[in-house]
């Protein structure tokens, strides 16, 4: 299609703005982890360091237990991906191949359940997990994730499961597969993208979670990354900067990677769940 | 291929696999279901309820002495609680000034996205590394542009002769409006690619006729792209404004409220009235003071939607 050189200009002027809005924040960020203490008390910051250095990094494992944190992450992000699969991926099934009342309720609770306010959930669940001495543990904190990333999931598997078509299903009946054997050899391996797609993303959701976290988790040696990233803020002084800025970008990394490996499917997922058929 | 007319083909779909034998009333279904089931109703369902509940009781945190229901009490004492009010005020102006310039910078970004130019790859891959990112770091990260010494904000004004910068995140008049355009900056990523995706499914021979006959790119935008465009934006944009009012890790981080309560989100203040505080029930009256709110904004959107349909 035509486009006048005067338009196109504008576009080009447009997206640089974007790209100036979208990138300036996170190349700050990297700036500030690897600048030396002068730098950042410096009374004209530069863009680049001068003397760039990886002793924020070290100075960021010294001031807080960064590394035991990750770990704690890495558990309630692994064990909430991996569990809400497992159980979302039956539920989704019949929500895309049935008309029940059961898959309409599954559907409207997954619509409804955007909604929650989380300070009406966080209370009476941390009522209910302090009864049942999961509070300030991984595991407490693996199932409310669950619980939490299932709306999503079940949302993205029913999407992927509608793109398998019924009809593989009926052959395999007609051979005289049972349902759940229908279900483990000829959908399920169908899925697997998805459902891998799906994990990642739940994994990525939990790894980033702060407020159920910060609610639930007491002592240090239990909390996540997100949390322990808050004592860092505070009563920091020019120089805890480099610090801070370094932590952030080393818990950020995670979560990027998996990221960058689901984003095309995520977004694919979305919209299979949307509109595809 | 995706398209917006084949959303109703699996209805159409389903009579097929309902006319397969049906073994009994469903049986297998519920055994599908119920590994997911039991944990929504135990952890979500059931502390929804709870919560609810919570809001007609004097529940604090380490009583000894047994709850009492007290009835509409919290409601009432809410009602004349005027710093939940402004905190509620405050979360009002955040959720709009978040979801307004969201939705027109994510639909100018998705627009030029959809065209042909050059560097769009690094446009689209910036677009959505803040989705990646904890909201955690989100706030650190503003937190260091917007530091007044060492920040890139204040060095940048000086540098174009605008004065000395000033701290953005501790002025009374600065920072809620410096805490939106974090939550702008953050919230981009899922309303720009729902938008891009409603526009690649608009018919592009539609817009090719509509060239032919003359019209002009504004035209072609009302006549053509927004009508297809509608109904994802109005979905993004209603998920947007309750995303947005549930907002709580971002403020936490950048403000934690301050300063004098400038900020402070009805969940941030919540939080501090549930867990500094100890007062559950009253939190959780606030909770449903939300909870009616949301439900009110999703009832309006439906009614928009449902009138909207019938102009178009």
């Amino acid at each position: 299609m035509r486009t006048s050189t005067g338009a196109r200009v504008g576009q080009y002027a447009a997206l640089l703005a974007y790209l100036v809005f979208l990138a300036f924040p996170l190349l700050w960020l990297l700036s500030t982890a690897f600048k030396p203490p002068r730098e950042l008390a410096s009374l004209h910051p530069t863009w680049i360091p001068k003397n760039p250095t990886l002793d924020n990094f070290r100075q960021a494992f010294d001031e807080q237990p960064l590394l035991h944190a990750a770990l704690n992450s890495l558990l309630a992000a692994l064990g909430a991906a991996v569990i809400a699969v497992l159980i979302a991926t039956p539920m989704a099934y019949v929500m895309a191949r049935r008309r029940g009342r059961l898959a309409k309720a599954a559907t409207g609770w997954v619509v409804v359940s955007q909604a929650f306010p989380f300070v009406l959930l966080i209370i009476p669940l941390f009522l209910v997990l302090k009864n049942l001495r999961l509070i300030n543990s991984v595991p407490g904190l693996v199932m409310v994730y669950v619980v939490w990333s299932l709306p999503f999931a079940l949302w993205m598997l029913a999407g992927y499961v509608r793109a398998v078509p019924a009809e593989l299903e009926e052959a395999a009946a007609v051979d005289g597969a049972g349902r759940l054997r229908t279900l483990v050899s000829v959908t399920a391996p169908l899925l697997a993208p998805g459902i891998v797609a799906t994990a990642l993303f739940a994994f990525i959701t939990a790894w980033n979670e702060f407020f159920f976290a910060l609610v639930l988790l007491k002592t240090p040696e239990k909390q996540t990354l997100p949390v322990v990233l808050t004592h860092f803020i505070g009563a920091e002084g020019v120089a805890d900067l480099g610090p801070l800025a370094a932590a952030a970008f080393l818990a950020t990394l995670p979560s990027l990677v998996v990221f960058a490996i689901v984003q095309r499917r995520i977004t694919g997922g979305m919209l299979a769940g949307a509109v595809k058929s | 291929m995706t398209s917006v007319t084949e959303v109703r083909r699996p209805a159409r779909r389903a009579p097929g696999g309902r006319d397969r034998p049906r073994r009994g009333p469903d049986h297998g279904a519920w055994f599908l279901v119920l590994p997911a089931l039991i944990p929504i109703l135990v952890l979500s369902v059931g502390p929804l309820i709870y919560g609810v509940l919570l809001a007609f009781t004097d529940a604090q945190s380490g009583r000894t002495e047994p709850t009492q229901w007290i009835g509409t009490l919290n409601f009432q004492d809410l009602l004349r609680d005027t710093l939940f009010w402004e905190s509620f005020g405050i979360g009002l102006v955040w959720a709009v000034g978040v979801t307004v310039p969201q939705f027109l910078l994510a639909l100018g970004l998705a627009l030029l996205l959809n065209q042909d130019l050059r560097l769009r790859w690094l446009a689209r891959a910036l677009a959505i590394i803040p989705w990646a990112m904890p909201e955690v770091v989100v706030g650190i990260m503003w937190r260091l542009v917007y530091n007044p010494d060492a920040g890139i904000l204040n060095e940048t004004l000086r540098d174009l002769g605008l004065g000395d910068g000033r701290d953005w995140l501790s002025g009374l008049a600065t920072a809620l409006p410096a805490v939106i355009v974090v939550g702008v900056w953050a919230g981009m990523p899922q309303t720009t690619v729902a938008l891009l995706a409603g526009l690649q499914n608009t018919p592009r021979e539609l817009h090719e006729a509509a060239a032919v006959d003359g019209a002009g790119a504004w035209r072609r935008f009302r006549t053509v792209t927004w009508p297809a465009l509608r109904p994802v934006a109005l979905a993004i944009t209603a998920l947007n404004l309750i995303w947005n009012l549930n907002s709580f890790a971002l403020v936490y981080v950048l403000t934690n409220g301050g300063p004098g309560g400038r900020t402070r989100l009805p969940m941030l203040f919540a939080y501090e009235e549930a867990f500094r505080y100890g007062q559950f029930g009253y939190a959780a009256a606030m909770g449903c003071v939300l909870v009616a709110v949301v439900s009110v904004l999703l009832a309006v959107f439906l009614v928009g939607r449902l009138r909207g349909g019938g102009d178009a």
